[in-house]
């Protein structure tokens, strides 16, 4: 390759792959064509920034939580008001959803109809499962008269905790609109690409997932 | 294109987050790596529930060793479930989360930080109220 190529190779924006800026240790491909990203890499990376953005947010949410988990204002404070039950019941669901949605990637990449779908249906039951818990919990709370109002722990509790629940929501309405895009269109390369898109976003649910039982939830009860 | 084509293309390249090296293996093998997944991630949940509630440890290290299981779940999901590794494959998408990571460690860290000194540093209630008087 001359050196010319070389270079209008390396100003090429759409290049995120790896092979260029003497990246000590890693082999430069031999091919042209092959250190093009391919376009689910590319999707798949630029997604992954959008939940690392999603991420960030979140983390706003928990330190707005972490500063004002005190200010009860003479109000029930989460030892009052947490069920540890409910917790574990919900981190389960999430859990095994997490789990179930790896075995529906897996079945769309094998191409297995039984597998896929029935790893789809089962991540939107315990994904509702955990909404259900989720809201009789909130509506339980609120009914005691801790609703978000309240005190400056309850507004940042149920913000916190409610804006997980309204990304479940929507993750389990993209699920069905993946499970008739897959009945409707088979396994395309563009529906292949929204399928792992979905499966990082719901991982990455179950990451933030991870932090609010922990902060929120384990702390709140042994403090 | 099928998708094992762009398998094939993606060998000496990078990797897609939750992708994993060696995509079109038997369908066993990758549920084996989901279900090691997520034994670790019950193991590691179970462990902290149990611990946030026993008498059995020093009280004060109680929310430090729920931080160290919270994270190392964390670590566990991103492993395991999202696939993303310290790979050559993967080195972008390490950086991103890297980055993500210091934004976020920033963002909680900075904000208790100065709102604790803030806390420490207000007048007292009840001489604001005489204040006011």
């Amino acid at each position: 390759m001359s050196i010319a190529q070389e270079s209008a190779r390396r100003d090429e924006p759409y290049r995120i792959g790896l092979g260029g800026w003497g990246s000590s240790g890693f082999p430069r491909a031999e091919h042209a064509e092959r250190s093009f990203a391919s376009k689910r890499v590319i999707t798949a990376f630029g997604f992954w920034i959008f939940l690392l953005s999603d991420i960030v947010m979140f983390s706003a949410l928990f330190a707005a939580y972490a500063v004002l988990s005190g200010e009860t204002d003479g109000g029930p404070s989460g030892t009052d008001l947490f069920r540890l039950e409910s917790v574990a019941l919900e981190t389960a669901c999430l859990l095994l959803s997490s789990f179930s949605c790896g075995v529906a990637t897996i079945g769309a990449r094998v191409r297995n109809n039984f597998v896929h779908y029935g790893g789809m249906g089962a991540t939107a039951l315990l994904g509702l499962a955990f909404l259900l818990l989720e809201l009789r919990d909130f509506t339980d709370m609120i009914a005691l008269g801790a609703g978000p109002a309240r005190s400056a722990f309850l507004s940042a509790f149920f913000a916190l905790v409610g804006c997980h629940g309204l990304h479940v929501t929507l993750g389990i309405l993209w699920l069905l609109t993946m499970m008739a895009q897959v009945f409707t269109k088979g396994y395309r390369p563009d529906i292949m690409r929204r399928i792992l898109c979905f499966a990082l976003f719901w991982h990455t649910l179950d990451i933030i997932w991870v932090g609010i039982f922990t902060v929120v939830y384990l702390m709140g009860l042994a403090l | 294109m099928s998708d094992t084509e762009i398998g094939l293309h993606l060998h000496d390249n990078d990797i897609a987050p939750g992708d994993e090296r060696g995509d079109g293996r038997e369908i066993a093998e990758g549920i084996l790596g989901y279900l090691v997944g997520l034994g670790l991630a019950t193991l590691i949940t179970v462990v902290a529930f149990f611990v946030s509630g026993t008498s059995l440890v020093w009280q004060p290290s109680i929310p430090i060793a729920l931080m160290v299981l919270a994270i190392a779940q964390m670590g566990v999901h991103l492993v395991f479930f999202l696939h993303v590794t310290t790979g050559p494959e993967s080195y972008n998408n390490v950086l991103a989360l890297a980055f993500g990571v210091l934004i976020v460690f920033l963002l909680i860290v900075g904000s208790l930080w100065i709102m604790t000194h803030l806390n420490h540093n207000m007048m007292p209630m009840e001489r604001i109220m005489r204040m006011q008087d």
